[in-house]
């Protein structure tokens, strides 16, 4: 069965180191090193302090499902808020298993899809 | 600085149409400012100031000032919030005549996403690589419809409101608009049609989401005195806010909007509380933003909106607080995919005592007009407007 290509991430000059770690399996967010708080998306100030003070983590790829939805059109596709482990929370695809079994709170791990055109895999989770 | 009594909504209109194959949007914004100068008793010299948002077309106010021959602006401003824009810009108005800036300012909305075809609940958007959310976010299916439905989700999770409460908006909508001649959608719904209509994205059925409709509004704001001297019902703005709200890192709590910040401050500028209200304009993008956009406001508490929407409460006649008595965007329209404009003229139009007789309040005086524009689930603007009829 072939699978449904994700659209291909348009990186631009501050999110390259991102997308190069996605391509070897790391999910990096944000962490502000002012107040010790991790932030998604990853960018180059901090959104709490606006200080450039920050650095690229790896998450751990553990979290639970925030809130979700399945779109039925063309689909269907779960989109979903996962917060992670480290706390920020992150709009995502829950993949590879039975959506309807998506609920809120369940624990869900990172796993990345591959995107068209060989763009970088983007990282979507699956039920724990 | 107050900018309780400044100025009046001297002209609103709201264009008939719903499908507009035949014009251009730049034809549909001019032809909303004619409408809207006429219910006023001006002309076209008497503007001195314009805003508009995003849906008008070229750089800012540019394209369409030189369109409709404005040419005696000393105030512009193209401030973009999203559908929610033109309950701002009424504010913006106001702050301008109060500054001395402007005496009459026109605010124009106008689209025609029907005849384009956008298929803006569901469909697929292109990434700006200039936009710093887009790679992080547009891969994943971001939608209109998907981006509320997280919210429904999360609230119905949080605080065990259901599809049924939901579908209570919808169906007070739908008595509304059966008496506005122009609605798309005119039929009268219950709540089984509601939650029996196709699932689009969970929990939210297609009769959850507004129409998508062609056409647009406009608004002639203007100072106080100028007001009084001219033939319509003096309707003056009372209280105002507006904010812009993010995911600022990923924290957002998803069961809340911009309406707690923008709410607070309209009510505290005007002097009056959430039971003063008489109507109420509330953006209907979906059902969903309705309920919470009345948490938010004061009008019950947080997690008590399915409770207050249900049993009809919001239908005029019926309920203690009749809403979108045009039909709103559920039944209405919702012009260039933008609500807040004709929320504020059917605010105006009840104030006035013009509203459908079959949905006017009686004794209307004091009445709120609030929106949410963007994405509730992701990024979003607020604005509310509170107006009273001297």
């Amino acid at each position: 069965m072939s699978e449904k290509l994700f659209a291909a991430p348009v990186a631009d000059p501050t999110s390259k180191a991102v997308w190069d770690a996605a391509r070897q399996g790391r999910l990096m967010i944000g962490l502000c090193r002012d107040t010790g708080r991790h932030f998604w998306y990853p960018r180059g100030v901090s959104p709490f302090t606006l200080s450039p003070n920050v650095d690229l983590v790896e998450a751990s790829g553990a979290g639970t499902v925030y809130s979700y939805t399945i779109l039925r059109a063309g689909g269907p596709t779960c989109a979903a808020y996962v917060e992670l482990a480290e706390g920020p929370r992150l709009f995502t695809n829950i993949v590879d298993c039975d959506l309807e079994a998506v609920r809120i709170g369940a624990k869900v791990r990172l796993v990345f899809k591959a995107s068209e055109g060989n763009g970088a895999p983007v990282p979507c989770f699956t039920l724990a | 600085m107050s900018l309780r009594g400044s100025a009046c909504i001297v002209g609103a209109f709201e264009h008939p149409t719903r499908k507009a194959e035949d014009k251009s949007v730049a034809q549909l914004h001019a032809e909303v400012a004619w409408g809207a100068l006429q219910d006023a008793g001006l002309s076209k010299d008497d503007i001195d100031g314009y805003v508009c948002a995003g849906d008008a077309p070229g750089l800012g106010p540019l394209s369409m000032i030189d369109y409709m021959g404005l040419d005696r602006l000393r105030y512009a401003d193209s401030t973009d919030l999203g559908g929610c824009s033109y309950i701002a810009h009424v504010a913006h108005a106001a702050a301008a005549i109060k500054l001395g800036r402007a005496n009459i300012v026109l605010i124009t909305l106008a689209g025609r996403p029907r005849s384009e075809g956008q298929a803006v609940g569901t469909g697929a958007r292109a990434q700006n690589p200039n936009v710093p959310d887009d790679q992080f976010e547009v891969p994943f299916t971001k939608t209109t419809g998907t981006s509320y439905a997280l919210c429904a989700m999360r609230h119905m999770h949080e605080y065990g409101t259901t599809s049924e409460q939901l579908a209570w908006i919808k169906v007070a909508a739908s008595h509304h608009a059966q008496h506005n001649p122009h609605a798309m959608l005119k039929k009268v719904v219950t709540v089984e049609d509601v939650v029996n209509s196709p699932m689009v994205s969970d929990p939210l059925h297609r009769l959850d989401c507004c129409v998508i409709s062609d056409g647009g509004g406009a608004l002639i704001v203007a100072r106080p005195e100028i007001a009084r001297s001219l033939k319509r019902p003096v309707v003056t703005v009372r209280g105002t806010g507006e904010t812009a709200q993010g995911e600022f890192g990923g924290y957002r709590d998803l069961t809340s909007s911009g309406a707690a910040l923008t709410g607070a401050r309209a009510f505290g500028e005007a002097g009056v509380t959430p039971a003063d209200i008489h109507y109420a304009s509330i953006y209907d993008s979906f059902t969903i933003t309705v309920l919470m956009q009345l948490e938010d406001l004061g009008f019950c508490a947080k997690g008590d909106g399915g409770r207050f929407v249900s049993d009809g409460n919001l239908i005029s006649g019926v309920g203690k607080l009749p809403f979108n008595t045009d039909g709103g965007g559920l039944c209405n329209n919702h012009p260039a995919n933008r609500g807040g404009m004709t929320k504020v003229i059917e605010a105006v139009r009840q104030l006035r005592g013009e509203a459908h007789p079959a949905v006017q309040v009686p004794g209307c005086t004091l009445a709120l007009a609030h929106g949410t524009g963007g994405l509730l689930g992701h990024r979003h603007g607020s604005a509310t407007l509170i107006l009273e009829r001297e």
